[in-house]
């Protein structure tokens, strides 16, 4: 809402010094949100006058038309000769009333002006437009020209009140009455302890039966219907500057009288009002909610097809009006500047319900001045009143005659009472202000109060969002201010810390990023193409997707089953930028469509759902498992004058799984595996045991080359993704402590031939069994290949064995038997040659 | 025999030629040794003048052979390990350092700063029923701020547009569910993604992250609240910082306030001196931080928390703001592209 200081000083007289960034101060204080406060004319020095154009002469030979003028400004320039004007716009013809920026004078943003040669003339000032004098949108588009009446001479800068402050309100959804002059004037005065002069008390004539006939057969949707008639008005009147003015500073544009007037009013009062031709009005006004199917066009030209619930108004033929929101083009108002203007007006002042224009503005996607004001709620007591304003203001400006008829159409109300203890607002606020300051500050904000210590307040008409007892404490801390509130402390009861889950994910992200990774955490939005470039099989699970019904990019629908597609952009972006050795990782939830899919009901509010409610909303959401992936390219250990770098490996994939299931506790079990986007020869499958069986956590290793074709990536990315809630589902989160021998320790080292694809894991498997309960450790410390000397199709794995007994020294035989044993088994098991 | 010794050993110039001196005078064939052996056949009157005198002897070539032996040790170890000095300015980025997002670090920052005064870490789903993420929380499905919320819905069963299920738009929802699921009272901070329908640019992005936090107890006022900002501020940004209440609207508090902190840069000196501008808050004084309020009575009742006993506070920020104006960071495109040259410097925690 953009609030014009003049305006505002004609309900309350504002000390004159007050600026309008001291208003602004009172007002956020008072709790309006003043964004900004705009300084009109800023810079702005005369003289700046009414001048009447004498004479045209259209200069030929240039790009453009140019005409060099005379123009009258009586004795404006000192001279009283007529003042000679280069001008580029055409919107104006000799006898013209035009304000004319003379030498000496500066327009808004430094711009000074003084005689100057241009297009072979001398220009001894200017012709001025409303965008040169900074005004708003006049609907022009080129200079302005004056009502004929003004006066040659006249100071143009008081005449179109270009001095001004203009406070700009964000007003919050619950404040519609501050979407009026009035409100905003009632908080001023309420700020400022001053009087407000309310400019809805108007003397106002009560309903008779002579009126425009009326029908509201939807009382509940519309509580009340005030029409007033207006005839005669003068084809010749236009809007007064000061009208107009007024408008632009609210940040409207000025259109045809009559619609003028109303929007004037509803600026003024916050009542939205609508003006009928009431010669194409054909019988009596309906109000009633409209037949599925019915049109109507309304009128920005869009032509409407109604839903049931919306509220229209009506005459014999059908809808001519969508409630509270917009007219219809079938009534509208003519221009007299476009043909043959209306004369004859009926006037419109009605109360909507908020929710019902509330839908119908969202059904329609249209969002009128109107309509947001009836959403956030106006002052049903106003409407009177501002039908009253509109035809004081037709008979005023338009010559119109106001008819004597007076339609008004009420459902009973009571108003809105609340009771509430007097030291509520104390209790919430944490202050003692005390009965007398609560009575005080609920009375300025317009509430009548009785009792003692349980007050029975009854809330002002224009107020209807105070309903309960927090709304009135709010009113009564934020006048006595929040800025003086105290400071105190609760004490909460002693804690817990952070939870198993909570401290896993703080250490996997230390534990990642401690061994060289950076965490990018992404978007969730992909498209569904992603899994085809991923190379999912056609019935794998994780095409199953959430999908948004308003997503940002319709390319990107969906969110993520996989961490993978926004690891691999951020991979693929930074390399990009020329970092070329990556390693990022990622921890995030991925969204899993449950087998059925269900609606979310919409619960009541007035009670605790029951635990069967909560499960079924539950059970509506998909499933939200928190995933870590890392991806890795080019240089793992850098090439530097300590020797030779190591390019990232499957095994370093490999290792950040193996790193994650460490801090969770868990014994990752690492096998090969083949899952879509990794090279089928160098996948691991990452498994853990719960409750006995098996279950895959994950995959780890090199990238599939033609999944790293389809990403655009760098040749032999790797990459791994773990579920993390699984992983920490069967975390040891209390490792027990081993007992530690101080006896001797006995190596042993073998070295075994195998099969070339018997994997090491199996190998060592049946070395630690075979080995039995001597065995400390194990560990492989070289993999060798060389078909001379093993063979064709195998290699050779040497293992550390350390053995070491809890109670004695071990001799050699003992470690040698333990050893044989471990041999024997692995050879069993795997086909483990030892080799000679 | 002594002075001999002495000699030798002083005229060695190596740990070698002190060993071949230290053989010849203090060996089993040194003149030394003969000496002592000697003693033995001395008669018994003169062993004793004999052995002191030989012993004397015995002890100053001793005495001398490691005095000797030291100094020349100390020269080769000088010198060795002169030889031996490295370049200690060579870099050693063989596997470069990674790092945790500053968003992260920053809400767990902020999380720390809550649990140490006893408040729990409550969490909740992303994609969120529509009842928990605005019904419970006093914006039925005509509050105009359902509209005006930005939100992104789910597709429904088959694809219809019913679900009933949005992406979270704020963290609030975790209020409500930590109501329902948690005893009286509670005290919780909620951090977590949200989401709204802004396309990304300098200063928004679709997908950021808040950190809510909820107090539910007998007696709580808007003094606490006050004081629980308060103290946040000062353990984030130091000593003497304070907030600022200004009245506010949102559905789920009544009574509702923005919260303002002193700017952390310039205390608030630059407003009104031209000469010193801030640029953390454009010389205004104050940094805007987020909104707060009591919670709405309507909040309590839907989660079965009786109003009459209980009341509560609530306040809830975006953290890619504060991380913006705490570490300077000029572009909120900058913290959601990954680029690791952002990142990197943030290390662990900040």
């Amino acid at each position: 809402m953009r609030v014009p200081l003049s305006w505002l000083r004609e309900y309350v007289d504002l000390p004159a010094t007050e600026t309008g960034r001291d208003v602004q101060a009172k007002l956020i204080s008072a709790g309006l949100e003043v964004e900004t406060v705009e300084q009109l004319g800023d810079g702005l020095k005369g003289p700046l006058v009414v001048g009447q154009v004498l004479t045209i002469e259209e200069l030929e030979g240039f790009k453009k038309p140019i005409r060099f003028c005379t123009v009258d400004v009586g004795t404006a320039n000192g001279t009283g000769e007529p003042q000679e004007i280069v001008c580029g716009a055409r919107n104006f013809a000799v006898g013209d009333k035009v304000v004319v920026v003379l030498p000496g004078a500066e327009l808004p943003g430094g711009f000074a002006i003084s005689a100057r040669k241009t297009y072979g003339k001398t220009s001894h000032g200017m012709i001025c437009s409303s965008d040169e004098l900074g005004m708003g949108d006049d609907g022009t588009k080129g200079i302005i020209v004056l009502p004929p009446e003004t006066e040659v001479g006249k100071d143009a800068i008081e005449l179109l009140e270009l001095v001004d402050e203009v406070l700009d309100i964000a007003v919050t959804a619950n404040r519609g009455d501050c979407l009026s002059i009035r409100g905003v004037a009632r908080e001023t005065a309420i700020a400022y302890g001053l009087p407000l002069r309310d400019p809805a008390l108007l003397d106002v004539p009560g309903p008779n039966a002579y009126g425009y006939p009326v029908q509201v057969s939807e009382p509940y949707g519309c509580d009340r219907f005030t029409a007033r008639t207006v005839g005669g008005l003068s084809p010749e009147a236009r809007s007064p500057i000061w009208l107009k003015r007024r408008l632009q500073k609210v940040g409207m544009r000025p259109i045809s009288l009559a619609v003028d007037i109303t929007n004037y009013v509803m600026m003024e009062l916050g009542q939205p009002l609508h003006a009928y031709d009431r010669k194409l009005v054909q019988g009596t006004i309906g109000v009633r909610r409209a037949a599925e199917g019915e049109q109507i066009v309304t009128l920005d030209g869009v032509t409407r097809k109604l839903h049931a619930e919306d509220l229209v108004i009506t005459d014999d033929r059908g809808p001519i009006g969508l409630a509270g929101v917009m007219g219809g083009a079938n009534t509208e108002i003519a221009d007299h500047e476009e043909g043959e203007g209306t004369t004859d007006v009926v006037v419109e002042a009605a109360h909507f319900d908020a929710v019902s224009i509330a839908r119908t503005a969202r059904r329609h996607k249209l969002s009128s001045e109107a309509s947001r004001r009836f959403e956030r709620g106006v002052d049903p007591a106003a409407a009177a009143a501002a039908a009253q304003r509109t035809v004081d203001l037709l008979v005023l400006l338009a010559g119109g005659t106001a008819d004597a008829g007076v339609t008004e159409i009420a459902a009973p109300s009571a108003p809105h009472t609340i009771a509430v203890p007097a030291d509520h607002p104390d209790k919430v606020a944490g202050v003692d202000y005390g009965r007398e300051i609560v009575v005080r500050r609920l009375q300025q904000v317009g509430c009548d109060v009785y009792g003692q210590d349980e007050l029975i307040v009854t809330v002002p008409s224009w107020r209807p969002d105070l309903t309960e007892v927090n709304d009135l404490a709010e009113e009564v801390i934020r006048l006595e201010g929040y800025e003086n509130l105290p400071s105190t402390l609760p004490k909460p009861p002693s804690g817990r810390g952070l939870t198993h889950r909570q401290r896993l994910h703080r250490r996997v992200g230390r534990a990642l990023a401690g061994a060289g990774y950076v965490e990018a955490p992404n978007y969730p939005f992909i498209g569904e193409q992603v899994f085809d470039q991923l190379l999912l099989e056609a019935d794998d699970p994780a095409r199953r997707v959430v999908k948004l019904t308003n997503p940002l990019n319709d390319e990107e629908p969906a969110l993520r089953t996989t961490l993978l597609p926004g690891l691999l952009g951020a991979l693929r972006r930074n390399d990009g930028r020329g970092s070329h050795d990556l390693a990022l990782f990622e921890t995030g939830l991925v969204f899993l469509p449950r087998e059925e899919q269900k609606v979310a009901a919409a619960l009541p509010v007035d009670r605790r759902p029951t635990d069967e409610e909560i499960a079924d909303l539950n059970a509506a959401l998909p499933e939200q498992p928190r995933h870590v992936a890392a991806v890795l390219a080019g240089a793992r250990e850098q090439a530097g004058w300590w020797g030779k770098g190591r390019p990232a490996d499957y095994a370093d994939a490999i290792e950040a799984a193996r790193a994650v299931a460490r801090e969770a506790g868990v014994e990752l079990l690492v096998r090969g595996g083949q899952y879509g986007p990794w090279h089928p020869g160098r996948c691991a499958e990452l498994v853990v045991v719960a409750d006995g069986a098996e279950k895959v956590v994950g995959h780890a290793g090199e990238l599939h080359p033609r999944v790293v074709k389809a990403f655009g990536l760098p040749v032999r990315t790797c990459a791994m993704e773990l579920d993390l809630d699984a992983l920490e589902a069967v975390g040891d989160d209390t490792p027990q402590a081993p007992g530690i021998s101080t006896f001797p320790v006995a190596t042993q080292d073998v070295a075994l031939v195998v099969d070339k694809f018997v994997p090491h894991a199996d190998v060592e498997a049946a070395l630690r069994e075979g080995a039995g309960e001597l065995l400390e450790g194990i560990r492989l410390f070289d993999v060798y290949e060389n078909a001379e000397q093993l063979g064709d199709g195998k290699k050779s794995l040497a293992y550390a064995l350390r053995f070491r007994s809890a109670d004695r020294t071990l001799t050699v035989d003992e470690a040698s038997a333990a050893r044989d044993a471990a041999v024997a088994l692995a050879g069993e098991r795997t086909g483990a040659v030892l080799r000679g | 025999m002594r002075d001999e010794a002495l000699a030798a050993f002083a005229a060695a110039d190596s740990l070698d030629a002190l060993q071949e001196a230290k053989v010849a005078h203090t060996g089993g064939t040194s003149p030394l040794a003969l000496a002592n052996r000697e003693i033995g056949a001395l008669p018994p009157h003169a062993k004793a003048a004999a052995g002191k005198l030989v012993g004397q002897a015995r002890g100053a070539v001793n005495k001398a052979l490691a005095g000797r032996q030291a100094e020349l040790e100390a020269e080769r170890d000088a010198r060795v390990l002169v030889e031996e000095s490295v370049d200690v300015t060579l870099p050693y980025d063989r596997v470069p350092a990674g790092a945790r997002h500053p968003l992260t670090t920053l809400s767990e920052r902020i999380e720390d700063v809550f649990v140490a005064m006893g408040y729990e870490v409550a969490e909740g789903p992303q994609v969120e029923a529509e009842w928990f993420n605005f019904d419970a929380l006093n914006i039925g499905p005509d509050h105009p701020a359902r509209g005006e919320a930005d939100t992104f819905f789910v597709q429904g069963p088959e694809g219809g547009t019913e679900s009933g299920v949005v992406l979270r738009t704020h963290t609030s929802p975790v209020q409500i569910r930590s109501l329902l699921s948690r005893e009286l009272p509670v005290y919780v901070i909620c951090p977590g993604v949200v989401y709204r329908t802004d396309e990304l640019d300098a200063t928004h992005t679709p997908v950021f992250r808040q950190v809510e936090l909820l107090a539910v107890d007998e007696g709580l006022t808007m003094a606490d609240l006050k004081g629980t900002m308060d103290h946040m501020v000062q353990a984030l940004f130091g000593e003497g910082m304070k907030t600022r209440l200004r009245p506010n609207f949102f559905p789920f508090t009544e009574p509702s306030a923005e919260m303002d902190m002193v700017c952390y840069v310039c205390r608030g000196e630059s407003v009104g001196n031209p000469d010193r501008p801030c640029r953390t808050c454009s010389s205004e004084g104050w940094i805007e931080l987020g909104g707060c309020g009591m919670v709405n009575p309507k909040v309590l009742t839907a989660c079965g928390v009786d109003p009459e006993k209980y009341s509560g506070f609530a306040f809830g920020f975006g953290i890619e703001r504060m991380l913006m104006f705490r570490h300077n960071v000029e572009d909120m495109r900058d913290m959601v592209e990954g680029d690791v040259r952002f990142t990197r410097p943030f290390g662990m925690e900040i």
